[in-house]
């Protein structure tokens, strides 16, 4: 199948080793990745800020370069749902015809990495080995807005050697919310520091999720803290085979 | 119907501080957050519990939202037919277009009855009209008489819940504020829920007995027959709206159900929803006036106070639907930490983050933070029971803060935003900050992480270290590696 990689500016611009895992892994199942280079960030910031506007000519980018693959694949379930939930309204909304048609052919076939391989593609072992003690935080747009289910789940119960731990209160949110980490700073912090205090009671070494937002987030406490967990996008994990040094 | 600024339909939280503000001071009272932690995840699971033990939930919550969304739309041929029949059943219709229309009515009720006091049933209407201040102005006593407000009440408080006004408080609180401000309580009253109960029921009883004038909302009022409906707990909204001579009900226009077959839906819901109860213990409900049985007055005040403006918003319309179930609060992450009077507004929490601004308007700080309390992470949607889609509102709002303030005054954030919405528009100018971001990486970051980073991104940095650029973006990466495939 020949796919177009939607890698998020976040990643792209911070994060780019998930990136690279992205293309390792469905290159190893055989498929073709494209990067289109005229993508860039799908405007979800700008939208759930209130500058909506700002958003419209994002969405026409994004229509632009994805336009034609069998399928888009993101390493955010976040960037996913603006695209597959808010797309349809703000094309409507800023009157544009054009853009409206081509949300409506690109968006369903616009899916979130864990949700691709497990539902879409149907393959849970990925070949990957991670010999790790592994909490996974399903993260709220992934969770309740793009209703991904256990498909990173199932993912990770596949990889060799990993031992995944129960995430205490999983379901909470980290208290990232964009802009919120920001406008309301010490709300945000109060609330992640409630999930790294469950981060650390499950005993895990790695924090893993399916969106580098949320880890940034929850991994940025966890770094300030010294509190020697690691973090890793799901896509890191399953890239790693045996014989390769974590 | 545009009100004067800031905003008159709630008098009594003037001059609250914005969001931000009340927030920081709040997660800051560990008194507070202990309480609420507590509170917020006992009532959480109770609801779930609840919840599950209905197959049928869904369906439920699609048939509430839908016959709300019927109501709403045709709002004026229910309220002329629940006039009609309240009038046919010897009450008399009140019609308030705001907080001040609605306190006035009832004060004229009061004062033509020739009371100076009323017993009140817990309502959300009145704390947003302000009605005990308006009448303690009038020279009129108004007694809270669900526990929980009469905490409040006796507290010299506000509430912070929807449905458990003095969630902030526990027990030792509760007790130190009886044994202030309550004259007859009992000597040596313990910090024991059953203690605290039965002196509050004391102090209640003859207030109750000796009352001229019942002062209640509603949950529910019935178009075809005329019919209210009250849901509570505790039993005194019973003894208020059948031992006075005169009643009084203050109920926002958004309350009325068409007829009785539509309520089975919502008493399946509301409970559960709210105390995560299959059924509340008192349910009342009353017809106008019954000779020989009950108050002989009965007055219904409808209120509007924003509420048409409300409708008038297509997307947010949808929090007409809300039955004032907590729900959402209870979920809340940010609820959870901050309680409910740092949202400035009887109502807090999610529902209150976009009906407070709905029904307030966005020209006030305070109102116009509302909208950013929110981490979008969609719970209160997934628990809500009318199906009210409060982030797509949230955001909704947040354009209308944004877009007002376009064109009017200078703001860094605009210009940030416009900036950013250049470059992340850009594939090239992308690349091009990717790149001065990985070459100044030695100069941002030590040990591959950022300590601090300049306002307004400095919250971050507060308690969060921030990543440092990489070497190359990805996309360098590929037009490196790869870039003769695409």
């Amino acid at each position: 199948m020949r796919i177009g990689l939607f890698v998020t500016c976040l990643t792209d611009t911070l994060f780019p080793d998930t990136g690279r895992a992205v293309v390792t892994v469905l290159e190893r199942l055989g498929h073709q990745v494209d990067f289109p280079a005229g993508q860039a960030c799908c405007g979800q910031m700008h939208f759930n800020t209130g500058y909506r506007r700002e958003a419209v000519p994002m969405a026409r980018g994004f229509a632009a370069a994805f336009g034609g693959y069998e399928a888009v694949v993101t390493p955010s379930a976040s960037c996913a749902s603006m695209v597959r939930e808010y797309y349809p309204a703000l094309a409507a909304e800023a009157g544009d015809n054009g853009l409206a048609r081509a949300v409506a052919e690109v968006a369903p076939r616009t899916y979130e990495l864990s949700v691709f391989l497990a539902d879409v593609l149907g393959v849970t072992d990925v070949g990957a080995y991670f010999p790790h003690k592994v909490t996974y935080h399903p993260t709220c747009h992934g969770l309740r807005m793009l209703k991904v289910g256990d498909a990173p789940l199932r993912l990770l119960r596949a990889v060799r050697g990993l031992n995944l731990a129960d995430l205490p209160d999983a379901e909470a949110c980290c208290g990232f919310g964009g802009t919120f980490a920001v406008k309301n700073a010490d709300v945000s912090a109060a609330i992640c520091a409630d999930k790294v205090a469950a981060v650390r009671r499950s005993g895990a070494e790695v924090l893993c999720a399916a969106d580098n937002s949320c880890l940034m987030h929850i991994g940025g406490a966890l770094q300030r803290q010294r509190s020697g967990v690691a973090v890793m996008h799901l896509a890191e994990i399953l890239a790693r085979t045996e014989g390769a040094a974590r | 119907m545009t009100a004067p600024a800031p905003h008159p339909g709630m008098p009594t939280y003037l001059g609250m501080p914005a969001f931000p503000a009340a927030a920081r001071t709040a997660v800051a009272d560990s008194q507070l957050r202990a309480n609420l932690t507590h509170a917020t995840h006992t009532i959480r699971a109770k609801r779930a519990g609840a919840v599950a033990e209905l197959s049928d939930w869904e369906a439920l919550r699609q048939a509430a939202k839908a016959i709300k969304d019927h109501t709403l739309a045709h709002l004026d041929t229910y309220l002329l037919r629940l006039e009609e029949n309240v009038t046919r059943a010897g009450g008399t219709v009140h019609w308030a277009q705001d907080a001040g229309e609605a306190n006035a009515i009832v004060a004229g009720l009061v004062r033509a009855a020739g009371a100076d006091g009323v017993v009140k049933v817990k309502s959300m209407a009145t704390q947003e009209t302000g009605l005990n201040e308006a009448l303690a102005a009038d020279g009129i006593s108004a007694l809270e008489t669900d526990l929980a407000e009469l905490i409040v009440q006796l507290g010299h408080d506000r509430p912070s819940h929807i449905l458990v006004p003095a969630i902030h408080r526990n027990r030792a609180e509760i007790r130190e504020i009886f044994r202030r401000e309550m004259p007859d309580a009992p000597a040596g009253l313990t910090d024991d829920p059953p203690a605290l109960a039965g002196a509050a029921r004391t102090h209640l009883r003859q207030a109750f007995l000796s009352a001229q004038v019942g002062v209640s909302g509603a949950n529910f009022a019935i178009a075809e027959t005329g019919s209210l409906v009250v849901v509570e707990s505790e039993g005194n909204g019973r003894m208020c709206v059948t031992l006075p001579h005169t009643l009084i009900s203050v109920v926002g226009v958004e309350k009325i159900l068409p007829s009785w077959r539509d309520l089975e839906v919502f008493l399946a819901l509301l409970p559960r929803s709210s105390t995560a109860e299959r059924m509340n213990p008192y349910t009342s409900t009353w017809t106008g006036i019954t000779p020989g049985d009950g108050p002989e007055n009965f007055h219904l005040v409808l209120l509007d106070n924003g509420r048409t403006s409300a409708l008038a918003d297509r997307t947010g319309r949808q929090a007409l639907r809300c039955i004032r179930c907590s729900a959402c609060l209870n979920v809340c992450p940010v609820y959870e930490r901050t309680g409910g009077h740092a949202y400035g507004s009887p109502y807090p929490g999610p529902i209150g983050a976009i009906i407070t601004p709905l029904l307030r308007g966005i020209t006030d700080p305070v109102d116009a933070s509302l909208p950013f309390a929110s981490t979008l992470c969609g719970a209160c949607y997934e628990v809500c029971p009318v199906a009210i889609n409060i982030p797509e509102a949230l955001v909704h709002l947040r354009a209308k803060v944004v877009d007002a303030k376009r064109e009017k005054t200078f703001s860094t954030e605009r210009v940030a935003f416009d900036l950013s919405g250049r470059v992340l528009r850009s594939p090239r100018l992308l690349a091009a900050a990717q790149r001065a971001a990985s070459a100044s990486r030695k100069l941002v970051a030590r040990k591959g992480r950022i300590r601090r980073l300049p306002p307004p991104l400095g919250g971050w940095t507060e308690t969060r270290d921030a990543p440092a650029p990489p070497p190359e973006s990805f996309r360098a990466w590929w037009a490196r590696t790869r870039g003769d495939r695409s």
